[in-house]
């Protein structure tokens, strides 16, 4: 039996693309989940299901208490028609506050088609208009009408699930008496011994949860639901005050009534149990790359501060430009500017956006951040990605989302944003106006795997864009800082000049990139002189050598001709001498003597 | 809405007023409260409105579901149809002050006219 439950449970809850949080929760909350014997009905609401580690009690009675307005009732219905359409688990709607025709209602304009779920035999809406004005009591009596009917309906469609909608109000007709608190009581036993699961809903009280304080004596687990206001801006929160036998998620958490019904966003962060990809992909910015080791990690979260003007919506351009050039869905959410105007300025820095727009690869959503409260923020965030399946997103502004209300709740709400992104492996870049020592930045810094900072320097009367890198998880960053240029071409990182008189940008880098280059110019000129006097002298040298050469050439053919004619006289000589020698008949000479 | 079924205690029509008092008492079955309840009635009619009431008796054991079409939440219930407007006196009708204010009959120099 037990075992039977808990499959429909985890099978409600692996629906969707939400499994990832989903198993991830159900963790930490093991106790609840494994809880001894305790078999629990699914509520069809994932966050809450989650909170509470499979859904209500089985076959006890669950207290939904809250404000008018508060959500009790759709909490309620929700839980039926998730029974009736999703768990084969008919149920009965025992309303007494509105007539048959108004929850039907109501339920369609929440997409709850309650005339078909009654034609199809998994629902059975049994209404009271009770109004106190036209009973009057005198004497004992019972409730016994009411269980000959529930009795009815449950045997007529097999119900599992029962909602008493609003069952204080017949304190309010019947008067706060012993008789009604033990019909009550009564009714509750009998519907556990029916073994349906119910939900009561009930006013919240000033002091007690109720205002009857019926959850002294007729649940085993309670939800608070709250509705409050502040600074004109409306926040829903659940809490799960008591679920007697298992744990339970304890904190309050948001939950917002949608189109699509009840969504409650549990934190998953406390689960820290997010993929890290190795894969690093670009931000579009080439400089920007490098400095980060190559890009962001996919699936990180990255926060871009900076004041007014120092090209936040930009650098986020590129990041969306960037993963639509590789064929990835963006999604760009923007919180300050129009998606015309957007469009409009990253032309100017030459990025045309629009035409993955066309491609339908990037989707633009713009709200002011006084438009909603944050919970629906979150909620339409939450669509968003549910629809699209982004691989980056882009937050930009979300400054504006935070100063519209105290920081704790905004920041934890800016948690709930990231972690619903996180979870989902999303790369996502959020861009604040906050400041580094703001508290609302500082909690959520802390949630974001690289910070970015871009800052306006002032300096010789311009300012200038410097981004830092304050930190970038898992990668040995550049500790440089880098110029932040926008050009017609888009975003560039440019070297700042470190000198003894400090950094240098903007103009002064311009000037001192002029000043280099006239530096090189003369240097090169000062080698070139030097190359042409070393290489005159050579050439003297050289037509020296050549002079030279050629006296001695002149020498070694004197001596040569000198010696040629020595040869030749004293051959002549030698000549003469027979000749003379033959005419006087003289003695033979010896040929030693007599030549000179 | 059930075919009135008039149990005992007479019909008839007034003769000074000309008010008819059209009384409906929802019961479960021979529960104790609903006998009283039948009793109690009975006797105050007897009493404040002879001849002039009329009293349908409904066991909703019969029929549940005619609970809901009446808005029957408690037992025993008297709807009192006549004179309007509708009024719902819930109980064994044992506090027969409570029971005529719930039913208007008094003051009678008011309920006369």
């Amino acid at each position: 039996m037990l075992y039977l439950y808990w499959g429909k449970t985890l099978h409600g809850m692996t629906r969707g693309k939400a499994n990832m949080v989903n198993t991830s929760l159900t963790d930490p909350l093991g106790a609840a989940t494994a809880g001894p014997g305790l078999a629990k009905a699914p509520t069809g609401i994932d966050g809450l299901d989650q909170i509470t580690g499979g859904g209500l009690p089985r076959g006890r009675v669950s207290l939904v208490a809250g404000s008018a307005g508060a959500g009790k009732t759709l909490l309620g219905l929700e839980f039926l028609v998730a029974g009736a359409r999703k768990y084969g688990e008919p149920g009965v709607l025992v309303s007494f506050e509105e007539s048959a025709a108004k929850v039907a209602l109501n339920a369609q304009s929440l997409g709850f088609d309650i005339d078909g779920l009654q034609r199809d035999g998994v629902l059975v809406v049994l209404s009271f208009e009770v109004e106190p004005s036209q009973v009057i009591t005198t004497g004992a009596f019972d409730f016994e009408p009411l269980f000959l009917l529930l009795d009815e309906a449950i045997r007529r469609i097999g119900a599992k699930r029962v909602v008493l909608d609003t069952i204080e109000v017949l304190f309010g007709a019947f008067g706060d008496n012993a008789v009604v608190r033990a019909e009550l009581t009564r009714l509750a036993r009998w519907l556990e011994d029916q073994g349906v699961t119910v939900v009561v809903t009930g006013e919240r009280g000033e002091k007690s949860l109720t205002r009857r304080g019926i959850e002294e004596y007729v649940t085993d687990c309670v939800i608070l639901l709250d509705h409050r206001v502040r600074d004109e801006i409306s926040t829903r929160r659940l809490r799960v005050v008591k679920y007697r036998g298992s744990a339970h998620g304890t904190n309050e958490y948001p939950f917002l009534i949608s189109a699509q019904g009840f969504i409650v966003l549990p934190i998953t962060s406390i689960t820290l149990d997010y993929g890290a990809s190795e894969e690093r992909i670009s931000s579009g910015v080439d400089r920007l790359d490098h400095m980060l080791g190559g890009g962001f990690f996919r699936g990180s979260t990255v926060l871009l501060t900076g004041t007014a003007g120092t090209g936040k919506t930009s650098l986020g351009a590129h990041l969306v430009n960037s993963a639509c050039s590789r064929g990835e869905p963006a999604l760009w959410v923007l919180f300050e500017e129009s998606p015309a105007q957007v469009l409009r300025n990253m032309r100017s820095i030459g990025l045309d956006l629009q035409k993955w727009v066309d491609a339908g690869l990037l989707r633009i959503w713009a709200a002011r951040p006084s438009a909603f409260g944050m919970e629906t923020h979150l909620a339409i965030l939450y669509q968003l990605i549910e629809e699209m399946s982004p691989s980056v997103a882009v937050l930009d502004g979300v400054a504006g989302l935070t100063h519209g209300s105290p920081s704790l709740e905004s920041a934890s709400m800016m948690a709930r944003q990231i972690d619903l992104l996180k979870a989902r492996g999303i790369t996502t870049l959020v861009t604040s106006l906050g400041h580094e020592n703001e508290p609302s930045t500082m909690i959520v810094s802390s949630l974001v795997d690289n910070w970015l900072l871009l800052r306006n320097i002032e300096t010789n009367g311009e300012r200038n864009r410097l981004l830092f890198v304050l930190k970038s998880r898992g990668t040995a960053h550049s500790n440089q800082v880098r110029e932040f240029v926008l050009t017609d071409h888009g975003v560039e990182l440019v070297e700042v000049y470190v000198s003894a008189s400090g950094m240098l940008v903007g103009s002064a880098r311009l000037a001192q990139e002029a000043a280099e280059v006239g530096a090189h110019v003369q240097e090169a000129d000062d080698r070139d002189r030097r190359l042409r006097e070393l290489r005159g002298r050579i050439a003297e040298q050289e037509a020296h050598i050549v002079a030279a050469q050629i006296r001695l050439a002149a020498e070694r053919a004197e001596i040569d001709r000198i010696d040629l004619r020595e040869r030749r006289l004293a051959a002549v000589a030698k000549a003469d001498w027979s000749t003379m020698a033959t005419q006087r008949w003289a003695d033979p000479v010896p040929s030693n003597g007599g030549q000179q | 809405m059930s075919q009135p079924r008039p149990q005992g205690g007479g019909t008839g029509t007034a003769a000074e007023s000309g008010q008819t008092w059209d009384l409906r008492l929802y019961v479960t079955g021979q529960s104790p409260n609903c006998l009283r309840a039948i009793e109690n009635l009975r006797l105050v009619c007897e009493e404040y409105m002879p001849g002039r009431y009329r009293i349908e008796v409904v066991d909703l054991l019969e029929n549940p579901r005619l609970a809901a079409d009446d808005q029957i939440l408690a037992v025993p219930t008297v709807v009192r149809r006549l004179p309007a407007p509708i009024r719902k006196i819930v109980g064994d009708l044992s506090d027969t002050e409570r029971l005529l204010v719930g039913l208007q009959v008094r003051p009678p120099a008011v309920n006369a006219a």
